[in-house]
């Protein structure tokens, strides 16, 4: 395995795919395509507790730490947001806390999901990724603290 | 237009300017009216009349441009007078919507007439907002709630009711058409069979008052509530008729200008009705532009609307039992011209998302009646509801994208 791609390098991908894409249905298929391969998360994490509020559709976000990276898994009942959580995890997922939180997500307007997704949905979209930053964040405090008292 | 004329979409669709729009580049097909119905160009032009030519603040001004707002405002209230055949003007008071009506009655009403221990009865099929007004003032008096439970088709069981209703039932508030199902509820035998039990009734008409002929007097409600914008009128204006004599006994519901008769440091009288009940200046210009909304229904006929949205409905309906999969949730003969319905293994979200891609507006979730959704067992439906500018060609529009929506999604 090679070095992990920075955010930004991720991003530009997407891009680049979704620019390939003519009309709306090949878009939305691709969307939905990858809703149906992000594996499904593990019941355990399935709860309240991990459950994205704001969202018509239930969407679950679950978090760890490896070797100062932080790991998202996640799921959705409604396969196009499920779709969305697999871009988000695409993109998020296997990075330092620190890029997390200052990641732009410029990609999110540059592949014109923002304005294909209602106001509503895509609140579920920025909740999606608030948590997500928020998830890093608590990394974050951590690993400052162990290296306080290191 | 007479009954033996023909229904003329096309002219009505004219005069709602909105339906020329293009969505995602494709003609709007607008099917969420149970949400809001679009406004023909009479009511757009009246706001638009009302600003620019004498905008004033109306009952106290002794000028002209007070005198002719005071007149449109008060010809607004006599054209929902008789919309809902109240015998009183002063028995329609002007609120912000249904929801702000329900409010009104449950603490205006709640606060002078509810004791420990007495009784509201509501139903399963109930809007949050028939729903919650009441748990704040049950909670507060001590009151109780009773729900009347439904079937699966979203029928109301009146046995359940019958042996629900006692001395302690106070307060009957039911919806005549449930806004996720469109069932229609047989308000009158209700209403009576509170009457009997010394119990007073609430109607919530947010969605039959556009589609049912209304009439308070015969059904002997107590209040009957409903909303300007989902009746081709402004948002920010609704309805709430109550009885005089019922709306003189309560208290106001909020302080202020308007609403008084004397004010001292020491002391305040209120204003007579209905003006007790707004406070501060009303919304004028909407209030104004719902008599248009009236008198458009008018010219058309009701009976003649309805006629035109059953035919819909029924088209619809058998059209959409064809796709594998789909249930429809509320499959009665009486109701109002929704079709809510599920479709096996697909989240009504993703729905939503790819009918808006081929200019389509539904509403999917769970349509503000959370407890009716969990007792049917389902996240929420994908609901269509019709208006009288729907079409046939819509419907196939519809169906057309639906099928191709399964085909992606599956």
């Amino acid at each position: 395995m090679g070095e992990h791609p920075t955010i930004g390098a991720i991003e530009n991908e997407i891009i680049e795919n979704f620019s390939m894409f003519d009309t709306w249905e090949e878009k939305y298929e691709y969307i939905i395509d990858m809703g149906k391969k992000l594996p499904p998360l593990n019941d355990a994490f399935k709860t309240e507790e991990y459950k994205i509020k704001g969202c018509q559709s239930s969407v679950w976000i679950h978090s760890y730490e490896k070797d100062g990276k932080v790991f998202f898994d996640g799921d959705s009942d409604a396969v196009i947001v499920k779709g969305l959580v697999s871009l988000m995890i695409q993109v998020l997922s296997g990075h330092a806390p620190q890029e997390i939180i200052d990641a732009p997500l410029g990609f999110v307007d540059a592949v014109g999901l923002s304005s294909h997704l209602a106001q509503t949905r895509s609140n579920g979209l920025r909740a999606m990724i608030k948590q997500m930053k928020l998830d890093a964040g608590v990394y974050l405090i951590k690993s400052q603290r162990t290296t306080d008292k290191g | 237009m007479s009954a033996n004329q023909t229904y003329d979409v096309q002219s009505i669709r004219n005069e709602f300017p909105i339906l020329e729009r293009k969505v995602k580049g494709k003609p709007l097909v607008y099917f969420d009216n149970a949400a809001t119905a679009q406004k023909p160009k009479q009511v757009i032009d009246a706001i638009s009349h009302y600003y620019s030519h004498y905008n004033a603040n109306i009952h106290r001004g002794l000028h002209t441009l007070a005198d002719e707002a005071t007149a449109a405002f008060e010809a607004s209230r006599a054209a929902v007078q008789s919309f809902v055949h109240a015998k009183h003007h002063e028995e329609i008071i002007f609120t912000k919507g249904t929801t702000e009506s329900i409010n009104l009655v449950a603490n205006a009403w709640g606060n002078v007439f509810l004791n420990a221990g007495d009784e509201i009865i509501i139903s399963t099929l109930e809007h949050h907002a028939n729903i919650v007004p009441w748990q704040m003032i049950a909670e507060k008096k001590g009151a109780v709630i009773r729900i009347i439970p439904i079937d699966a088709n979203g029928k109301l069981d009146i046995e359940a009711f019958k042996k629900m209703l006692s001395n302690k039932t106070k307060m009957v508030a039911v919806v005549h058409a449930s806004n996720a199902l469109g069932v229609i509820n047989p308000v009158e035998e209700i209403i009576q069979l509170a009457h009997q039990h010394g119990a007073l009734s609430m109607i919530d008409g947010a969605q039959s008052a556009v589609h049912l002929d209304i009439d308070v007097t015969q059904l002997d409600c107590d209040f009957f509530v409903f909303s300007g914008h989902k009746i081709y009128g402004p948002t920010g204006v609704g309805v709430l008729y109550g009885k005089k004599q019922l709306l003189e006994s309560m208290q106001p519901y909020q302080g202020g200008g308007e609403m008084i008769k004397e004010v001292t440091f020491e002391k305040t009288t209120f204003n007579e009705l209905p003006f007790k009940f707004e406070a501060g200046t009303p919304n004028i210009a909407d209030v104004i532009a719902l008599k248009p909304a009236i008198d458009f229904m008018n010219r058309i006929g009701k009976a003649f609307i309805r006629q035109h949205e059953a035919a819909l409905l029924s088209y619809a309906t058998e059209k959409l039992k064809m796709i594998e999969g789909l249930h429809i949730k509320g499959d009665v003969a009486e109701k109002v011209s929704v079709a809510s319905f599920t479709i096996d293994g697909i989240h009504p979200q993703d729905l939503a998302i790819l009918l808006d891609n081929q200019g389509i507006a539904v509403r999917t979730g769970h349509h503000c009646a959370q407890p009716l959704m969990s007792y049917l067992g389902i996240v929420g439906t994908t609901r269509v509801s019709f208006a009288a500018y729907n079409t046939k060609e819509e419907i196939d529009i519809l169906v057309e994208a639906l099928n191709k929506s399964i085909k992606m999604l599956k």
